[in-house]
């Protein structure tokens, strides 16, 4: 392209490899520009901060002043210390209910003791827990079934002509119209006295799948349908079966586009989990934005703030896990990830 | 002669060898051996005839965002809960619909329930379930604000002594108001919290008796929206989203529990006009509800948490509210009400603002214990059986043994009956604190404070009726 070599990211020393894969993929290698490419967007965030700041000075709501980052920030450290003071009493939970399970042990030897789960609410960083594994159960689930419907899809022309128009009628439909749908269903179907997951979290995670199939089908469609000529001449010309061509040219050269379904994918049903805890009341960050938005106290803004930046803060952290996982599997080195 | 002399006396002659020493020793020794005997019978007997161990431990309860779910929060916060054995989740719900709702499907074991809910759906009002209750969790702790712009208005038809309104304020300084808006040919929305809430029908009572028409309900015709032949439109919201929505200017007033009253002054978008303790003084307000279903499976279970609420309902109401600072403190947690503590305070420690600035004081805002509050009275249910009735949602015209039927397939004051004997057996209540048992009939007295000063006897709902002008009566039919 210029001239100079450009050096690949195992060349380079550890830490500014590690720094290279979270920054642009493209570098000439010299710390200064390493620091440029990390110096322009701190710049930009200290910008809007103190663009924030400003602004909610001057924003009064009938629940007080809107917060600004340090009022955010404040909160924030109040969220963990409620959270270990959580941890304190659930200490002396386990502790009344051991001395309990002792005394009936002490009276009847045979009696039937059992150690129970803490009764207390569930702590910010508990519902951030729950928010995870729920929309990884939804996720996983909408990737078992869309990859499979979007390969067939991509390599029958009757199978896409016959299923697309349902996916598109599907595909734009918003998660709150579904809850009330799946809310029923789940609780028709799943009557038992003593569940295994709570159907909360079953609702919340049937919500993410239905959301997030959509971007998965289409882009695994797309991608098996359209395999590079060069690659499909070369099937020819080495007379390959159907399937010995399916599983080593048409599946790897789809890998990409299938990674940027999953992408989307993940994306969007981390924003429709919100949306879906908030109804279906699953302990997770919906509910608790929902729940400080009914408290209606005076730090309730600041804490729902907390809440927004933890949900971007781990939209983006999920973001990146699948592009560190695209680029494993990518093949083509002239694709530019990010 | 004392039960445990009686006791001893019999169990010293059921033992032939005792009997024997009935003339080897002294009568001292005699009825110091007897009474050691009784006693030790007695508590035998206790440990016995108390409530056997709870058929389910992990209970979970749900409970809306408001002051009296106070019992609730205590009996978890001192342990009561623990000291039955059983171990409770207590989880705030979206709105009164879902709560309900999970209840009946079974996600929660037992909710802080409005007194009409258990009503409301036992006869088939919205989803038809049967549902329960054996306490009764608070009286009054409603209000009714309406916005700044409909008070300024209201105020010149509020009499005045010392510059300050007299109150109780009646809904006839807010007819012309509903007047002046119809003309304009602007409709006046007001909030309450769920069609068979007690807000709904104390704001409905307040207005009739001010001459304003709320609205009739029409089941039978599909109409459940509550607003045929409505001069004010009443429609619902549920609690912590009021003050917003009336800021909003969807509603110009509503009905709702503590804190979503004081908050409104607080933040200064409404004044709150009346209280549901003026407009009905020692209203019947929550109850603790269960499915009957629940109930029947799990009847040692139901009574200890009747236990453990009375201990909490005591509790809060003792050595004159002495204890709601505290209960204050707990209740504003994020995981309980969340308000400020400062709102809740108010209401809860005997006080309530009106205007900014106007605070009176009103020691009985909330009541949780005295005045046999907690008692599941028959007569209460069928009140709310016949504000149903007048308003359409009960659309066909019923006989009084209709009313006393429902009321006795609802309210289960045997169970609280089982609950406070075990606790006074555990000495941890008195007998006087409850009601003569023996003599109880399930029905108050004739109420008599009611705002408009109409007389209510729960054994004749149907002729309680006949005495409003406004709501339907008799045969009537919407």
């Amino acid at each position: 392209m210029n001239g100079k070599t450009v050096a690949r990211t195992y060349d380079l020393p550890r830490w500014e490899g590690l720094l290279a894969r979270f920054a642009e993929s493209r570098h000439d290698g010299t710390v200064t520009q390493l620091l440029g490419s990390l110096l322009t967007p701190l710049a930009a965030v200290a910008l809007f901060l103190l663009l924030w700041a400003f602004a909610a000075a001057h924003v009064t709501t009938s629940l007080g002043q809107l917060p600004g980052p340090l009022q955010v920030a404040d909160q924030a450290g109040l969220l963990v210390d409620e959270h270990r003071r959580e941890r304190a009493k659930e200490t002396a939970f386990q502790a009344r209910q051991e001395s309990r399970n002792a005394e009936l042990l002490a009276r009847d030897p045979e009696a039937e003791v059992r150690i129970r789960p803490y009764t207390g609410k569930p702590t910010f960083l508990d519902q951030v827990v729950t928010s995870l594994w729920t929309v990884a159960a939804g996720f996983l689930v909408a990737t078992l079934i869309a990859v499979p419907i979007g390969i067939a899809c991509g390599m029958s022309r009757l199978l896409y002509r016959a299923l697309n128009p349902l996916i598109q009628l599907f595909k734009p439909v918003s998660p709150l119209a579904w809850l009330p749908l799946v809310t029923m269903v789940v609780s028709a179907v799943y009557a038992s006295p003593d569940p295994l997951v709570p159907k909360s979290f079953l609702t919340s995670a049937i919500t993410v799948t239905l959301c997030c199939i959509w971007p998965t089908i289409i882009n695994t469609t797309v991608g098996v349908a359209s395999v590079d000529r060069d690659l499909v001449n070369v099937s020819r010309v080495l007379r390959l079966g159907w399937f010995t061509r399916s599983l080593k040219i048409v599946l790897p050269s789809a890998v990409p586009m299938i990674f940027t379904g999953l992408r989307l994918s993940l994306g969007i049903g981390w924003m429709v989990l919100i949306a879906a805890e908030m109804l279906a009341q699953n302990p997770g960050l919906g509910k608790f934005v929902w729940d400080e938005f009914q408290n209606g106290s005076s730090n309730s803004l600041a804490r729902i703030m907390v809440a927004v930046l933890a949900i971007g803060l781990i939209g983006f952290l999920l973001d990146r896990v699948m592009l560190l996982l695209q680029r494993r599997v990518s093949w083509d080195r002239n694709a530019i990830l990010r | 002669m004392e039960p445990q002399m009686i006791k001893a006396r019999r169990a010293l002659g059921a033992f032939p060898a005792a009997a024997g020493f009935r003339h080897a020793f002294s009568s001292s020794w005699r009825v110091l051996a007897g009474v050691l005997l009784g006693a030790a019978l007695l508590a035998h007997g206790m440990a016995h005839a108390g409530i056997g161990a709870p058929e389910k431990e992990e209970l979970k309860f749900g409970f809306i965002k408001l002051t009296d779910m106070a019992p609730l929060a205590i009996a978890y916060e001192k342990g009561y809960f623990e000291d039955e054995g059983l171990y409770v989740t207590l989880e705030a719900q979206a709105n009164w619909k879902v709560l309900l709702d999970r209840v009946i499907d079974g996600q929660l074991d037992g909710a802080h329930m409005l007194a009409g809910q258990p009503l409301g759906a036992t006869i088939g009002f919205g989803t038809q379930a049967d549902i329960v209750t054996a306490f009764s969790m608070d009286l009054n702790g409603n209000g009714i604000t309406v916005s700044n712009a409909v008070w300024q208005e209201m105020k010149a038809h509020v009499p005045h002594a010392d510059g300050r309104p007299v109150h109780p304020i009646k809904a006839d300084a807010l007819k012309p108001v509903v007047t002046r808006y119809r003309s304009a040919g602007r409709p006046f929305n007001m909030g309450m919290v769920f069609p068979v809430s007690t807000h709904n029908y104390e704001l409905r009572y307040w207005l009739a008796a001010g001459g304003i028409h709320p609205g009739y309900y029409a089941p039978h015709k599909g109409d459940i929206t509550g607003q045929i032949q409505a001069e004010v439109l009443l429609s619902v919201t549920p609690p912590p989203q009021m003050p917003a929505t009336m800021e909003a200017g969807t509603i110009h007033g509503y009905c709702v529990g503590e804190p979503w009253n004081q908050q409104a002054v607080f933040k200064g978008i409404g004044v709150p006009v009346v209280t549901d303790y003026e407009i009905w003084k020692d209203n019947p307000e929550k109850v603790f509800g269960v499915s009957k279903a629940w109930a029947e499976a799990h009847p040692n279970t139901h009574v200890r948490v009747v236990k453990a609420l009375l201990r909490a309902a005591k509790w809060l109401d003792e050595n004159d509210n002495a204890n709601r600072p505290e209960a204050v403190g707990i209740l504003a947690q994020s995981g309980y009400v969340g308000a400020d503590a400062e709102v809740i305070a108010n209401s809860m420690t005997g006080t309530f603002e009106y205007e900014k600035g106007d605070k009176r004081p009103v020691p009985d805002f909330n009541v949780f214990f005295r005045y046999h509050a907690t008692y599941p009275y028959y007569s209460d249910a069928v009140w709310y059986l016949t504000q149903m009735r007048r308003w359409g949602q009960i659309a066909e015209p019923q006989p009084d043994a209709w009313y006393l039927e429902m009321a006795r397939q609802v309210y289960r004051p045997e169970i609280y009956r089982q609950a406070a004997e075990a606790l006074i057996a555990e000495g941890k209540m008195r007998a006087d604190e409850f009601p003569d048992f023996a003599t109880e009939s399930g029905f108050r007295g004739p109420q008599t404070h009611f705002i408009d000063g109409v007389v209510y006897d729960g054994r004749q709902p149907n002729a309680y009726l006949e005495k409003f002008s406004i709501g339907l009566k008799g045969d009537d039919r919407v």
